[in-house]
């Protein structure tokens, strides 16, 4: 479904990213994980139409993206929920939401889209008239995954959702990414929480300083004394 | 005190105009990052414009507005299309800048311009019942200029409701609060860029018909415009057109009441210790985000 193949990119003139071969396939869950700046956000920037990469091929469906606008990726079926969620603060929960429908792909589905989104997170429906900037990290993180639920996506993209929120909150939004791919979204996520991350995916790849150094099933991931040491740590059993 | 009064209401009804004048400035700074130092000269083509169709034409100016503001939407999408469509091609901060000089060239240029078309000559839209005047106890209001005043507030609350309700308004509103965030839910920023610099100039040619009406055109009152109306956006803030509306009503009777204390000349002045105070204690403005 996803394909990228050998992608390089850079800011200005830092490289960020050497070499990235990795795929998703239709239904999977898979995880991106890797220490800060080693170039996740940047891979799924790229994805997403918001990054322009130096070199390499990102195939969605048989199709290249390289080079197409963000907007008409969205309209392709691609749907990033960017790291620290990027709501529209001044807007109210609804507001957000219909947003996230915006894409033509996306207009005929929104009453159908907004029920599945208040199905899957039952505390917005109750603010849908509140401002965002007036929820919790936690609540709106739930509109950030609902928006981009909203655009109707064959794969969702997940740039670090748990980052600074409740873990009883990090369960709820990870069981919702069970549900949503239980409809058959592709899910992509990147996370530093890799224990929450390899929970739920079926595979997962490690980026070290812009490349893929492991990969593998999500099993054999937890099992790799590498992934155990410098990510999840001595205490890591025992969580 | 009745001198007073009378100057205070002159000077809400002239706020009025910065209010509307400022909501297109506004609108563009807002959603394109843009500061099109050009807007006085867009109010005084707008001015021109209505001048034209009054006399030439011979309508009502006020039913002009019916010509003026669908013309100046297209002058609008020329200039995004001719000019600033590349400024915003750039990162954040070299589109003010670029925006800066590309304002200051596309002013002279209108400037001289309309010199050279029409004269340096003041003109204004004379109309069969301009004289007339209500009197209020002591209070003496000119129509022209209250009617003004009225179709300035219809045009705000309209522009309201168009960015609230309208799809490619809440596009707008979404494109100035993050742009990038308006791309991922699939909106094409760029033509919410469009849009929006389209309606700020044909807000602009509404102000300049109003300002034609009740005061007067000539090639140089965009300078002064363009000030008036930074003043305002910086004192209302972003985001709310309604909030822009009463700050123009603001400095109006800031200026008229400053102008009574401290005499004529000090009117001037007032938009400026304004400007300053406002930037130093409160820089987002009274209703910004």
């Amino acid at each position: 479904m996803l394909e990228i193949r050998d992608l390089d990119a850079a800011y200005g003139d830092i490289r960020v990213l050497t070499g990235v071969t990795l795929s998703v396939g239709p239904g999977e869950i898979v995880a991106l994980l890797g220490p800060n700046g080693a170039g996740k956000s940047t891979l799924l920037n790229s994805i997403a139409g918001l990054l322009r990469p130096r070199a390499g091929a990102i195939r969605f469906e048989g199709e290249d993206l390289n080079g197409v606008h963000a907007h008409l990726i969205v309209e392709r079926g691609v749907a990033l929920v960017p790291e620290g969620r990027r709501l529209f603060g001044g807007m109210t929960v609804e507001e957000n939401l219909e947003l996230g429908a915006f894409a033509n792909r996306a207009r005929a589905t929104k009453a159908a889209g907004l029920e599945r989104v208040f199905a899957l997170f039952p505390d917005l429906r109750e603010r849908r008239r509140q401002l965002v900037r007036a929820l919790s990290g936690g609540q709106q993180q739930m509109v950030a995954v609902g928006r981009a639920l909203m655009t109707n996506p064959r794969l969702l993209m997940l740039d670090e959702p748990s980052l600074g929120i409740a873990p009883r909150l990090v369960r709820s939004i990870m069981e919702s990414l069970i549900e949503i791919n239980r409809d058959g979204v592709a899910v992509f996520l990147v996370e530093q929480n890799v224990q929450a991350a390899l929970g739920l995916a079926h595979r997962g790849y490690v980026l070290e300083s812009g490349r893929v150094a492991l990969q593998g099933s999500a099993a054999e991931l937890l099992g790799d004394p590498h992934v155990r040491r410098a990510y999840l740590g001595p205490l890591a059993v025992r969580r | 005190m009745s001198v007073l009064a009378q100057q205070l209401v002159l000077g809400l009804l002239i706020g009025g105009l910065y209010g509307l004048a400022a909501a297109g400035l506004s609108l563009v700074f807002g959603v394109l990052k843009v500061l099109d130092v050009a807007h006085g000269e867009l109010i005084m083509l707008g001015g021109y414009m209505a001048f034209f169709v009054v006399t030439l034409v011979g309508l009502d100016p006020f039913v002009a507005l019916l010509l003026v503001i669908p013309l100046s939407l297209l002058l609008g999408l020329a200039l995004y299309w001719g000019l600033f469509g590349f400024v915003v091609r750039a990162d954040e901060e070299t589109r003010v800048k670029n925006s800066l000089l590309i304002g200051f060239g596309l002013a002279l240029a209108l400037h001289a311009l309309a010199v050279r078309l029409w004269t340096a000559d003041e003109r204004s839209i004379v109309t069969s019942w301009g004289g007339a005047v209500i009197s209020v106890g002591d209070l003496s209001i000119p129509v022209v200029r209250l009617v003004s005043l009225t179709v300035a507030f219809a045009l705000i609350g309209g522009l309201h409701l168009l960015l609230a309700r309208w799809r490619w308004g809440k596009a707008i509103r979404a494109t100035a609060e993050d742009w990038q965030a308006a791309l991922l839910t699939g909106i094409d920023v760029r033509r919410a860029y469009l849009l929006a610099f389209a309606i700020g100039t044909a807000l602009a040619g509404a102000a300049g018909t109003l300002v034609t009406v009740g005061y007067s055109v000539s090639p140089s009152i965009g300078l002064e415009w363009t000030l008036k109306a930074l003043i305002v956006v910086v004192l209302a803030g972003l985001g709310s057109m309604i909030g822009t509306f009463v700050g123009g009503l603001l400095l109006g009777v800031a200026e008229a009441a400053s102008a009574a204390a401290f005499g004529g000349p000090y009117r001037e002045v007032v938009g400026l210790v304004i400007f300053v105070v406002v930037l130093v204690v409160r820089p987002r403005g009274l209703f910004g985000r």
